[in-house]
């Protein structure tokens, strides 16, 4: 079905550039990427054709993918599109931002999709990706004068080690790392 | 007053009693619960002070919609940080003399969502808490267990000298430092009057010893 989907985004929304993103696991559940700065285009394209009519988005997530040799590393949003009038999905959506710092916009799908709408402030919220032409971008769990993105892979999380009971594995190694750094 | 005379004039139906007795007994008698929950212990909070396990037995039957009227604070659940400044301030709000229940894992400790980025690691690094309650969450039972131990707390309190309860004390404090939303953590991340850390590197080096024998 993915294949038919990429050929019919092909040629209804030129420059979209979708891509089959295999999934090697078990569930075997393939996504397609598509360029960002076409997104918007094809959202609406997957929720109004007549065959497709993805009119649901279940569920909208993020991952960080961190700088290796090849990559300049780059954050994912991840769409998760069903159809209920024609009851079938899921189809898997991905938009990548440029990179991890700078260049991480990407479009909103809030016009397209309502029910995005809390989940892409999540994502702002978590992993930091600043989605254009949201109506509402602002901080839904962390405090608005919070300035880190706890989800990335990179966060620093501030050392409250100082009372730990019943420390193991990890978090005995901090502990004891907090402790060498306290003054006596 | 000898205990063997008291007995043997009760017995004669004559009563004797002192004031700091009268007083306690009051006291430990009407602690008002605030009506506040945070998370799933809230539930069992809630079933705690209905038909089947009726707190209303000990005294605490009205559960008081305003800090202004409530006796006790029961944090039932998670503090998340963005809650704990809150908490801090219904309790500063409370009239003297008040007390704090730690109600489960995450209220004393954080529990399972400890190292959680958003989780305060115990409501004890901002309030002073009377009383800890284990579990996950607790049983009505360990509830009102805690809530008899905090009975014969009060009923231990004298009024003059040491043991005396905090309102009777001009000297110590009844508000509380609200921590303020920072850019990385809470500000102050605890409370260093009220919140008392003994030998953190021997309790870890214990714990290695634990995982050890396991």
């Amino acid at each position: 079905m993915l294949e038919e989907i990429k050929a019919r985004l092909e040629t209804s929304v030129p420059g979209c550039h979708p891509e089959i993103i295999l999934n090697g696991s078990p569930s075997g559940q393939h996504s397609l990427q598509i360029d960002s700065a076409h997104a918007v285009e094809a959202a609406m394209f997957l929720r109004d054709d007549a065959e497709l009519r993805l009119d649901y988005c279940s569920n909208v997530t993020g991952v960080d993918w961190l700088e290796t040799d090849t990559s300049p590393g780059y954050l994912e949003a991840v769409y998760h599109l069903y159809s209920m009038e024609r009851k079938h999905g899921p189809v898997v959506l991905r938009l990548r931002t440029e990179n991890r710092t700078d260049r991480a916009h990407l479009p909103s799908l809030t016009p397209v999709w309502r029910s995005a709408e809390f989940q892409e402030r999540e994502i702002f919220d978590l992993y930091g990706i600043i989605f254009d032409g949201h109506p509402d971008l602002r901080r839904i769990l962390m405090w608005d004068e919070f300035e880190d993105h706890p989800m990335r892979r990179d966060y620093v999380e501030p050392d409250d080690y100082e009372y730990e009971p019943t420390a193991h594995d990890e978090v005995l190694s901090k502990a004891k790392q907090h402790a060498a750094q306290q003054p006596d | 007053m000898d205990q063997k005379l008291r007995i043997e004039l009760s017995k004669q139906g004559i009563v004797t009693t002192t004031l700091q007795e009268l007083y306690n007994w009051g006291r430990k008698n009407s602690v008002w619960p605030m009506t506040f929950g945070l998370a799933c212990c809230a539930i069992e909070m809630i079933a705690t002070s209905m038909a089947r396990y009726d707190l209303a037995r000990f005294g605490a039957e009205v559960f008081r919609a305003s800090p202004r009227q409530a006796d006790l604070i029961i944090v039932s659940g998670t503090v998340t940080k963005k809650m704990a400044p809150q908490v801090v301030r219904l309790y500063n709000q409370m009239a003297e003399p008040k007390y704090v229940i730690a109600m489960g894992a995450c209220a004393i400790s954080g529990g399972p969502f400890k190292q959680g980025y958003n989780v305060l690691k115990g409501i004890d690094r901002y309030i002073p808490v009377d009383v800890h309650i284990p579990g996950c969450p607790p049983r009505p039972e360990a509830l009102i267990d805690a809530f008899m131990t905090l009975q014969k707390k009060i009923d231990q309190q004298t009024l003059t000298g040491e043991g005396r309860p905090r309102h009777l004390d001009p000297e110590s404090p009844s508000e509380f430092v609200v921590p303020r939303f920072g850019a990385h953590d809470l500000e102050p991340p605890n409370n260093p009057e009220v919140f008392h850390i003994l030998n953190n590197l021997d309790s870890c080096e214990a714990g290695e010893v634990d995982a050890g024998g396991d």
